[in-house]
This record gives structure tokens, sequence and C-alpha cells, in this order.
């Protein structure tokens, strides 16, 4: 008896219902990359320390180079091509503009970042911020957060705490931070 | 990676059927540990018995107080559970100061007890490892230790376990549940998770083929404060150097209950037992703290190289007591 490796997956992407067969070994990140053309999330360390490939998976951010994908059959997912276009950006995507807040943007990706697309520039900043700030929205407390009980303020020391897995090489911190709160709330 | 079978569980019967007879499987949880050593080749199943989407999601408190965990609750909805949050305050502290937002999404409770140690020894095929390849050797004794044991270690393997969450469920007497062929079972923190000794490769006592379902806390003592207070190399997004959580009770500024344990230092969560008895009866002094720290250190041997704990670990147990104790004021 041959052995079944491979599994018939059904996902929404950034709103489009897409069908594919994939090796039970391909996680989300190369499903939406390598299987979909879907190359907002970025593949930086592919073991979940840089956050580059951050998307929104059911409503929550996390790490797609962790997630197999065929254990996320009917999932939901919006990368930051998802988020909005150039006509119409995400309030966060407008906020890392106007604060600059990237550099080569790979972490936030790309020489690609031509304008034709913005969000694909800053995939794992953005789609993490987005949702950083619905956690934050809904209470979630962090590392930094005095007092578990009562609703914390979003400064800086937790911004910087909440968006510790988003590692960016050219260290634009301090604009990545200027950005994140200065987004409308 | 090589090729794997791949089964969603529909039920915990279900799920323990899958593996019975099936030594190449595992359990697919979030997978932020399991899928990374299945990249590093650090293991490699043959069927994967993906059990992340069972019904076990709930946190319940119990008509006695225990408050009863479900394996599948994702770390980052544990940590902000209200009830957690109000009543065992060293759990939410140990679940947000570990990873990042986006690995706590995707964590669950009883895949966080599970995850391996970071030993960078471990991690690397190349290298010798008693856990990875039993009998192959150990390549910290000797070599970086900076990240390694401090107590209870042996000649076969100086790694210490990962977790902040199941130092924080140690000091609070929490159980494991897990179900197998014979049935349900329970496991103290403290039984669950082994020391080296002569089979490093084995991290805890769970049989094989069980699935852990719960995790179950009793109830605090009345009037307990709790914190959890973590030391590492970078302010956020790193594994801890020492860790210690711990709650107390304080009356007339004298200590009526001490439960702490320490992460960081050991194979398993090292439950500070000596330094309990240290405290309890006594003034909640700095002087006692320190104390009741030396009492547990005492049995203390670190590596060459990783002395410098020793004296971080004393000083975390000095400093957590301290910040506590002011509650109490």
């Amino acid at each position: 008896m041959s052995l079944v490796t491979a599994t018939d997956i059904t996902v929404r992407v950034d709103g489009a219902e897409r069908s594919v067969r994939l090796d039970n070994r391909v996680t989300v990140l190369d499903m939406l990359r390598e299987h979909l053309g879907v190359t907002a999330p970025k593949k930086g360390c592919d073991h979940g320390q840089c956050g580059a490939c951050t998307v929104l998976l059911d409503g929550r951010r996390v790490t797609t180079c962790l997630a197999l994908a065929v254990a996320h059959d009917g999932a939901e997912i919006v990368t930051a091509s998802g988020l909005g276009d150039t006509d119409d950006l995400h309030p966060v995507a407008q906020a890392f503009l106007d604060h600059d807040g990237f550099q080569c943007g790979y972490c936030t990706p790309g020489q690609i970042c031509s304008g034709v697309q913005y969000p694909h520039c800053t995939p794992g900043q953005i789609c993490s911020a987005v949702g950083m700030l619905d956690e934050f929205k809904a209470g979630a407390p962090s590392h930094v957060t005095v007092d578990l009980e009562e609703p914390a303020d979003l400064s800086v020391a937790e911004i910087r705490e909440r968006m510790s897995g988003n590692l960016c090489r050219c260290a634009a911190y301090p604009n990545i931070v200027a950005a994140i709160g200065a987004v409308p709330r | 990676m090589i090729p794997f079978e791949y089964h969603s569980a529909t039920s915990v019967t279900d799920a323990l059927t899958a593996v019975a007879d099936r030594p190449d499987a595992v359990f697919l949880a979030g997978g932020t540990n399991l899928v990374d050593h299945m990249k590093l080749g650090i293991v490699t199943p043959g069927l994967v018995v993906d059990v992340g989407h069972l019904p076990l999601t709930n946190v319940d408190l119990l008509p006695d107080g225990t408050l009863r965990i479900g394996a599948e609750v994702r770390n980052s909805d544990l940590a902000a559970h209200a009830i957690v949050r109000s009543t065992h305050p060293v759990l939410t502290r140990a679940l947000v100061s570990a990873a990042s937002g986006q690995l706590r999404n995707l964590a669950t409770t009883a895949g966080n007890l599970l995850q391996r140690t970071r030993c960078v020894y471990f991690q690397d095929l190349t290298t010798p490892c008693n856990k990875r390849v039993p009998g192959s050797g150990c390549s910290a004794v000797g070599g970086y230790t900076r990240y390694h044991a401090i107590l209870g270690a042996s000649e076969h393997c100086v790694a210490v376990h990962p977790s902040d969450m199941a130092v924080a469920m140690a000091a609070l007497d929490a159980r494991v549940v897990y179900l197998d062929a014979n049935g349900e079972g329970r496991l103290t923190l403290s039984s669950f998770y082994r020391l080296p000794g002569e089979r490093p490769e084995l991290d805890t006592t769970l049989p094989s083929g069980a699935l852990i379902t719960a995790v179950e806390i009793p109830a605090p003592p009345a009037n307990a404060r709790s914190t959890y207070r973590k030391v590492r190399d970078r302010a956020s997004y790193a594994f801890a150097l020492t860790s210690v959580a711990a709650e107390v009770v304080v009356a007339d500024g004298t200590v009526a209950s001490a439960r702490i344990a320490l992460g960081g230092v050991a194979h398993q969560p090292w439950r500070a037992r000596r330094a309990e008895q240290s405290l309890i009866g006594g003034p909640a002094t700095e002087d006692a703290f320190g104390a009741a720290a030396d009492a547990e250190l005492a049995q203390a041997r670190p590596l060459a190289g990783n002395e410098f704990k020793v004296e971080l670990t004393r000083r975390a147990v000095v400093a957590t007591l301290l910040s506590l104790v002011e509650g109490f004021q």
C-alpha cells in the first residue's frame, strides 16, 4: 500500500477561495508564496524567529513558516496585500508610509516596493501590527503591562514589547514604533 | 523533512487509536516547536496526528476552585483569560514573557509543556547529544554553557527545560491530565518532568501514546500574591537565563505560605522546596529571602562558564519575593 503524503486543501486568501493539492510537508508560507503566488509574506529565517512571514490566520497574527498548510485546511488568511491597495491604504500601511517605518522593506519587504501594491513592502511588520492592535483592543496583557486587571495604555514600551517578534535588520524600529503609535484608534 | 502521512483527529479516542501501534507517529498541535524540529531533522515522523482542532479549548473554574485548562487552549488566550489574570497572575506573567505574539497565538497548553530544550547542541545534528542520540555524548559539557543547568544535571545531559508557563504551573502544584489506553491519568508537574540522569532522551514520564487533555491548577491559598520574573539577554523574545515563579501569603510580617519554582536552571521546572521550607513561618524580610535562596542554591553545581547563574538566580529570587511583599504592606 502506498502512503498518502499529500492532501487537497482549500483556503480563502485575501478574500478569494483557493484550492490546491499539497505535499503534507508544505508550510502555510510556502503554500502562499510557491503554490498560490501570494508573495506578500516573506521568508526570512523559516524558523519562527523573525516575523517576516506573519499573516492574519483566522483573524490572528501567526508565523506561517511554522504552520503546516495541511493543518489549516479551510482557514481564512489575510496577508498584507489583503489589507488594502494603493488607492485605499490600510491605516497601518498609511502610518508606516507617513513615518518612514522601513528601510530595505523586507521585514517590511522590498526592493519590489514600487508603490503599485504598497502593502507588499511591509508585510511582516504591517500584518503583525494589525494583529497586535486587535489584541490590544481586546484587552490582552503583555510582558510590560503593569496592572493585569486594568486596560493598558499603548505606550512606546507596550508597542516595543508587543512587536518584539518582528525583527528589522535595518533597525527601523524608532519609526516603526512611531508609525504604530500614530495609527488612529 | 521526510514525507509523512497526516491525520486530523476527530476526537480524543480517534487520536489515541491513530497513534496506537505507530511508534513513528507524533501529535501535532500548534506546531511551533514540532515543525521546526521536523525541518531541522531532529524528529522524523512517518505519521502526524493533528490534535489542534479537538474541542479541548475551555478554561473552566470547577466548584472546588480548581482551574481546568484544556490542552488546546492557546497560550495567548490563557494569558488573557480574566480568571487567570486575577487568580494566578504568575501564570499570565509567565506566558506573556515567552516567545512572541505570533507564536503565542499558535502555541497550545499541552504543546508548551512538551516543547523540547533549546540547547544549541540538541538542535545541531552535526554535534553529539545524548538527548537526541542516546549514547553519543554531551557537547555542552566543556562547551557553551550560558543557557545550561546549574541544578539537577547529570554527566549525560546539562540541558534545561525552556518553558516559562511550566515554571509557573510547577509553583502552583498543577496536575497534567492525560488519556491513554488505560483511561484517564494524572501527574503532578513535579512527577511529570524528569531529571536527565542516565536517560536524558526522556523529558517526561508521560506514558507512550498518551494524549494530554488538560492541566488542572488547584485553588490558591487565601490572600495569595504571585508573580513571575524572567532574566534574559534581551528585554523581550528570548529564553530565560534564570526565572522565578513565586506565590506567597504574608500575614503580620510573617510568611504563611510560599511556593517557588525556578526556570532556565534545570532539566525540569525546578520546585524550590528548600527555599520554601526556609521561608515558611519566618519573617518576610530581604535577609530571610536571601537565606532561603541560599538554602536552595547550596545544591547548585554550575558548569564552567555559567557560574554567574547561581548569584543571578539568588538575586532574582530575592527581588521577586520583595516585589510580592510590597503588596502586603
